[in-house]
């Protein structure tokens, strides 16, 4: 095994034996060795002075990085009820059989295993997957068929065709941030000739507030930060978009990384920060050299680096961490632990990140689209900013608009806009239903699509998923709670077997076997989800249940057997691993013959 | 800065840096709890120590308290849903008390009874989860562990060992030890270590050991918990 170690040696070293990077060590070790063996794991412990424990629990929190074997080829498919509406399902099932392989398990020659994920962020041109990391966009039956032949074919990914790879941005609303042009450099510019005091001013002034979901006042966690006791303050750009149905962040990304990283210099320019960092989820990997490559621009153009623009002690850099598939890491407390190279666990809070963030010091978490909007203050001044947008809900939001509309993509909106509106614009003439924000969003109803996308009325962080009339919202919350079952990170109680409990309770409905206590047990875990959770993902965990229970409860009561009790535990199910054994399916092989036909396919 | 707030009415007496449980318990004011010791920062994972402050619920055992809050604790409420988080707690292990040599010390089954809980409620889950008998002097039944995190912690900040770790996430996490085998035998561990010595239910046991005290006179067969933790308020968590 002297390649283990010779390769955790060199990505240890290329590291800086540092072990805040210990997840991005992971990832590259994991990039060359295909997966993370046991000796792996010792060695990087070892390298890096800390206890084997730690490291393996490290790898083990993240869904992207592998324990055990993987496929040379290995395909995710992504799993958003968006995806599934696009047809995913079917088509992760025909690839399977194509490639003679068990969804979840390597095939037996190592050379393929194929599974499902979170929500990639390609909602807007699904079914999407990714195959070694890469995604790949409106994936149907011919490129299963091709992709099957280029797997079985064993070419190198670099040589399957690039369209395949091609990631459309489809903007089709434009506003003040995407429909104007923007020269590099001009909102540092304009900042710093504001002065920092003025430039908190003009923050102050916009009245803007944080577009990753909570809605906090941006100026008020800068001017925390500012006053934090301590130096070395950090900025830190949250580009982990692992809402569901949420993709704006990577549009932003890709056409605007200039502003986005001016932004964040802005944000510097604010608190006296010295350090940035950029987590990117591990599903926008593909992004990360154009990242660097702007990144590299900025320095060499004086943006970045020391003495920005000439101003002596205006210092600022930024690094890239990648994420690997843990939605909880954008929760900003579990986003700095995994910075710090830990499981992504949030933080007891207080004290906030604003004065004990990335190792102790004062750090501003802000996401990408809230830091690109701050080069418009820069630019325009923060009355003329506030001058769009409701009372409470200054200047535009994105929305990421996906799943049954003719036109999905990203819109841009002064916000207060009415759902009809968006509705109309996207043309979405059969909407039954909308899920604003996300999985952990809100779920709106058709009698309330007069209602406005607002921190007063309709918050979103950004996703806008349409449904019509023939999907069943009983499915949407069916897969939103699997999500976030998935997604949890298992450090509280409520959460870590909430979930699963509302899971079980899902499926045992999705299976026809519902029965009205089933109901109140729902409603009562919801409670304790919403009410006792450590962090927000299991405080919104039980959302969309909740919603679609009071505003679509027959979507849950057809599916109620009796109206008492009806066991979780179904006998006749226990006996298929028996009747496989015994290849039997006949009726005789059942226990009861009565209103259910099984088959051993459908469960 | 000192002060007072309201514990169920009653007023409480408080120091700077203070939480409120343990504010609350200075004052003999009990609040249950899993993962709190009083040799530990608070980790705030169990949930347990939930109370109402202004009508929103909060961790005891990890918010400072202020002055003038009105905190409520020993409520319907609060205890409806403590007891609904024990129930979760022991249909996610395999948890059979009656053939448990921790029955009688184990500070879950002692809070099942404090919180007057009669069934699980919901559906076991019935996890597959293995036994490491592979260490001389201690035995490893994970089956019973409700991630306190109290032997990590141990280990890590007291023993200096770093014997325990957590790995994976969600439903399907689960302790691991400090060793490639992943044998606790493997690893330095000592019975003597704080974290051979701090599981509050029946996971890490001490071999030859189990019953020298018969079950019926064990710690919290005779006393509730609440009492036991409270009489010894210094040293029992
Ligand atoms: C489970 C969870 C996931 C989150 N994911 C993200 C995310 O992907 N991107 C993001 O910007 N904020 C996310 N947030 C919100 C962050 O905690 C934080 O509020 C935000 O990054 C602050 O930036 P803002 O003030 O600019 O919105 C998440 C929060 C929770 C509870
Ligand atoms: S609520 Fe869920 S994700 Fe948040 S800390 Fe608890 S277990 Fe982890
Ligand atoms: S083994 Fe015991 S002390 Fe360690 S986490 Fe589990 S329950 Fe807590
Ligand atoms: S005792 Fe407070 S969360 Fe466990």
């Amino acid at each position: 095994m002297p390649h283990i170690a010779q390769a955790a040696e060199s990505v240890i070293t290329k590291h800086g034996r540092d072990a805040t990077r210990l997840l991005q060590i992971l990832i590259d070790l994991q990039q060359a060795l295909g997966y993370l063996p046991p000796a792996g794991i010792s060695a990087v412990a070892a390298g890096l002075d800390l206890p084997r424990a730690r490291v393996e629990g490290v790898a083990g929190f993240y869904s992207f990085l592998h324990l055990e074997p993987v496929g040379e080829y290995r395909i995710l498919f992504s799993d958003n009820i968006t995806d599934r509406m696009l047809g995913s399902l079917e088509l992760r099932d025909a690839l399977c059989r194509k490639l003679w392989v068990e969804q979840g398990k390597l095939s037996e020659d190592g050379l393929i295993s194929i599974d499902v994920t979170s929500c990639t962020g390609m909602c807007d041109q699904g079914p999407a997957m990714l195959v070694n990391g890469l995604p790949i966009t409106r994936v149907d039956h011919q490129r299963i068929n091709e992709i099957a032949e280029l797997v079985r074919t064993r070419v190198p990914l670099s040589a399957w065709p690039r369209a395949f790879f091609h990631v459309d941005d489809n903007i089709r609303r434009r506003d003040a941030l995407l429909g104007q042009s923007f020269v590099s450099g001009s909102a540092i510019e304009a900042a710093i000739r504001l002065g920092r005091d003025q430039w908190i001013d003009e923050m102050r002034a916009s009245r803007l507030r944080g577009r990753g979901g909570a809605g906090f006042t941006t100026c008020v966690k800068w001017e925390a930060c500012r006053d934090a006791p301590g130096s070395d303050k950090v900025v830190v750009c949250n580009a982990d978009e692992g809402e569901p149905g949420t993709f704006k962040d990577r549009v932003l990304l890709t056409r605007c990384a200039d502003r986005v990283f001016e932004g964040m210099v802005l944000a510097a320019w604010a608190t006296g920060a010295n350090r940035g960092f950029m987590y990117l989820r591990g599903e926008y990997a593909y992004l990360r050299p154009a990242l660097e490559a702007e990144l590299a621009r900025m320095r060499a153009a004086g943006l970045l680096g020391r003495t920005i623009l000439g101003e002596a002690g205006f210092d600022f850099d930024i690094e890239i961490h990648l994420g690997a598939g843990a939605y909880v890491c954008g929760e900003e407390s579990a986003l700095i632990e995994s910075l710090e190279g830990k499981r992504g666990t949030p933080r007891i809070r207080p004290p906030f990140p604003v004065t004990h963030g990335y190792l102790g010091r004062p750090t501003v978490v802000n996401n990408v689209e809230t830091l690109t909007k701050t080069t418009l203050i820069a630019l325009g001044g923060g009355a003329a900013f506030a001058a769009t947008g409701t009372a409470q809900s200054t200047g535009t939001k994105l929305l990421s608009v996906s799943g049954d509309c003719a036109f999905p993509g990203i819109y841009e909106y002064p916000f207060g806009v009415r759902i009809d509106r968006v509705l109309e614009d996207c043309g979405a003439g059969d909407a039954h239903m909308v899920q604003v924000g996300g999985a952990s969003g809100v779920t709106i109803a058709g009698y309330e699509f007069s209602r406005s996308i607002a921190f007063e009325d309709v918050p979103s962080a950004g996703a806008f998923m349409v449904f019509d009339s023939s999907r069943d919202p009983f499915d949407v919350a069916h897969n939103f709670v699997d999500f976030f079952t998935h997604e949890s990170c298992g450090f509280c109680t409520p959460c870590r077997i909430g979930t699963s409990l509302l899971k079980g309770y899902m499926d045992k409905l999705a299976r026809g076997y519902g029965a009205k206590k089933d109901l109140a047990d729902i409603e009562w875990i919801n409670r304790l989800l919403r009410n006792t959770s450590h962090c927000g993902l299991g405080s919104t965990a039980p959302n969309p249940v909740v919603d679609t229970l009071a505003k679509f409860r027959p979507a849950y009561e057809r599916r109620l057997r009796t109206l008492d009790f009806e066991p979780a535990f179904d006998l006749d199910a226990a006996l298929a691993a028996a009747r496989r054994i015994t290849g039997r399916d006949d009726p005789a092989a059942h226990l009861d013959s009565g209103d259910k036909q099984h088959t051993e396919g459908e469960r | 800065m000192s002060g007072h707030f309201m514990f169920d009415g009653r007023p409480v007496p408080f120091e700077a840096g203070q939480t409120i449980l343990e504010a609350a318990r200075a004052a003999g004011h009990y609040i249950p709890h899993l993962c709190w010791h009083p040799d530990f920062p608070p980790h705030g994972s169990c949930k347990l120590c939930m109370v109402k402050v202004g009508g929103r619920h909060v961790s005891s055992c990890a918010l400072e308290a202020k002055e003038g809050m009105e905190v409520e604790s020993n409520t319907p409420e609060m205890n409806g849903e403590r007891r609904a988080l024990l129930q979760m707690l022991f249909v996610e292990g395999n948890h059979f008390c009656p053939s448990c040599e921790k029955s009688g010390n184990c500070q879950l089954q002692a809070q099942a009874y404090e919180l007057e809980m009669t069934s699980a409620r919901f559906d076991h889950f019935f996890p597959v989860r293995p036994v490491d008998a592979s260490h001389p002097d201690i035995l490893l039944d994970f089956n019973r562990c409700i991630f306190c995190e109290l032997c990590v912690r141990a280990s890590r900040d007291v023993d200096g060992k770093s014997v325990f770790a957590l790995t994976n996430r969600g439903i399907h996490k689960h302790l691991v030890v400090n060793a490639e085998s992943g044998q606790l035998g493997d690893t330095d561990f000592s019975a003597d270590d704080l974290a051979a010595n701090i599981c509050p239910v029946g996971v890490i046991l001490h071999k030859r050991v189990g019953f020298e005290v018969p079950i019926g006179e064990r710690t919290y067969d005779e006393v509730p918990i609440s009492v036991v933790s409270m009489r010894d308020k210094g040293s029992k968590p």
